[in-house]
């Protein structure tokens, strides 16, 4: 084999792409369809609640689209860190997706599933082991955050994939996976060159983002051959110049020249950019260097509490002036009115009152080299996050009336402080990530474990192996 | 002396994962960027001024074939913790660009 052919109709399946583009990436006949599905950017709220960031109808629309055309094509059709957060319970809602459109559509073909929701014991295990190290920078990881966590995924690398195309899967869906182990997996497989392998799965597991001017969500192609890789978008009015696919490896790594798997580390120190046609690249020299040792980067994310808010904005210049003074001081009243209506019900150290000032530094936080505030209006946020929604409903109702009628030394008499387009809101459960480690598994698949589905339109058996 | 947000084709901020930020800094052509490089006014002490932190902790990449300057630095606050401001960490970079570039 001289060279495979790989399309990526999306970055991320659920965002969309244009169905022209898709179908002159079919015309290319690719040798397999990838996509992935998720991302850590939404925030921790979608690992912890099992919740999509994108909706479950727009994630059915890529999803349908992208099997009717890998099973036209007969090719692999490879979904990782299906549902956002690549959980457990985000695995199973993409599952029963593929079934709905499998029995809508007709369709059958015999279905992967890679598991990524990581067993508690195990990982504690791990830990006695001295095999979970730290990144940096890393919250702190004990066996008390393992407890806490709602819910632990590892990020897989090519092996579990390729574990399943050796098995003869059409589809897999898989749970949290390295975004570029979706599309390096089967060219590593074949034997291409790693270090080309795994250049080209950056650039394409973010659909067409690596074009000059992206319009809107949509496809991206590659060939990957000996020694090097093209890579084009289906649709020819995209272009790819050296320029923009050198800048590609920028986005969201804070190492532009080495990206860190769990096999190794792709290096693009080397990497060459030259223009293929007008709208095609052609990259060589990129390096994969293996790892002395194997490692999964574990992703977890815990329930901080329940949280709501009050929006409420100041207009009064005597207020503006002295803001901190006047939110230090509306923040002891706060804790001492909590104090005086829930006692030892709820203490200090169980609930957490934060007040964001937007028109002072509410976007950078401690990061924001501004100090002086220029605004002739400030916009205040103020959150309480309780251990019940009950207790945060109770605290938000305290800090409406404490901060409305906040008095200031320049007027005499009861002032109304905070201008409120609405009252408290309830924002439900929050979450914080809470691990930054890898581990070492004795295999790259043990903590991957998968299952085979024969599907056959509405019916499904599972295959034992 | 010129500022760079006048050089720059675009000057972006956004997470490196949720415990990083990363800051991208492009031109369009070669020759602006070789200018800006060259210059020796854009270093990781003047990113680490910008952020007030230690130029330890300032990762920073001239990128030549994307025309590109890159810093990388660690998050105030973990991303979604209840203190951080920017779930996606994309207003970050505003002051980078009035950075004077000789």
């Amino acid at each position: 084999m001289d060279e495979i052919r790989v399309l990526s109709p999306t970055g991320v399946c659920g965002s969309g792409f244009l169905e022209s583009s898709f179908e002159k990436g079919l015309a290319l006949k690719p040798h397999f369809i990838g996509a992935d599905a998720g991302s850590t950017d939404p925030g921790p709220e979608f690992l912890g609640s099992g919740e999509t960031a994108f909706p479950l109808a727009a994630i059915h629309r890529d999803l349908r689209l992208m099997m009717l055309g890998a099973r036209r094509l007969k090719v692999p059709l490879l979904i990782g860190s299906a549902g956002t957060g690549g959980n457990q319970i985000q695995l199973q809602k993409v599952a029963d997706l593929v079934k709905q459109i499998a029995a809508a559509e007709s369709l059958s073909f015999k279905l992967a599933l890679i598991e990524a929701e990581q067993d508690k014991s195990y990982l504690k295990k791990k830990l006695q082991d001295g095999r979970i190290t730290p990144l940096d920078p890393a919250p702190e990881f004990d066996e008390k955050v393992i407890d806490r966590s709602s819910h632990i995924v590892g990020m897989m690398g090519v092996e579990p994939w390729q574990k399943a195309l050796e098995a003869g899967a059409d589809i897999i869906v898989a749970g949290r996976s390295s975004d570029t182990a979706i599309f390096a997996a089967m060219p590593v497989m074949m034997g291409f060159p790693e270090g080309i392998s795994w250049h080209m799965a950056k650039i394409l597991e973010c659909g067409a983002a690596s074009v000059v001017q992206r319009k809107t969500p949509d496809c991206m192609f590659a060939w990957v051959r000996k020694d090097h890789f093209v890579v084009q978008a289906p649709d020819t009015e995209l272009r790819c110049t050296p320029q923009s696919i050198a800048s590609h490896s920028l986005y969201e790594n804070a190492d532009p020249f080495k990206l860190i798997e769990c096999s190794g580390t792709l290096d693009l120190t080397h990497s060459r950019y030259e223009a293929y046609s007008d709208n095609a690249v052609k990259v060589t020299g990129s390096q994969f260097i293996k790892a002395k040792r194997y490692t999964v980067k574990l992703e977890g994310a815990e329930k901080v509490g329940y949280q709501s808010i009050l929006i409420g904005s100041v207009r009064d210049p005597f207020i503006i002036r002295q803001i901190d003074d006047w939110t230090q001081r509306v923040t002891e009243k706060i804790h001492s009115r909590i104090k005086m209506v829930l006692g030892d019900t709820l203490k200090p150290d169980q609930y957490l009152l934060n007040i964001r000032i937007y028109g002072k530094n509410g976007t950078m936080g401690p990061l924001e080299p501004v100090k002086e505030i220029k605004s002739h209006e400030l916009c205040l946020i103020f959150e309480a996050t309780a251990p019940t929604q009950a207790f945060a409903n109770t605290i938000a109702g305290i800090i409406r009336h404490q901060a409305l009628h906040l008095p200031i030394p320049e007027w005499s008499g009861l002032i109304t402080a905070i201008a409120c387009p609405y009252n408290q809101m309830e924002r439900g459960a929050v979450y914080k990530f809470n691990v930054n480690h890898v581990v070492e598994p004795a295999t790259p698949t043990e903590m991957f474990p998968m299952r085979l589905y024969h599907i056959d339109g509405p019916s499904t058996k599972e295959i034992t192996q | 002396m010129t500022q760079l947000a006048e050089l720059a084709r675009l000057i972006r901020s956004k997470n490196a994962g949720p415990f990083e930020l990363t800051f991208d800094i492009m031109f369009d052509d070669d020759a602006t960027y070789q200018r800006v490089k060259r210059s020796g006014t854009l270093t990781r002490e003047v990113i680490a001024q910008c952020y007030g932190l230690h130029p330890d902790k300032v990762k920073f990449f001239f990128c030549d074939h994307a025309f590109a300057i890159k810093a990388s630095i660690p998050r105030p606050y973990y991303q979604g913790d209840p203190l951080d401001s920017d779930g996606h960490g994309g207003q970050q970079y505003a002051p980078l660009m009035s950075i004077e570039i000789a």
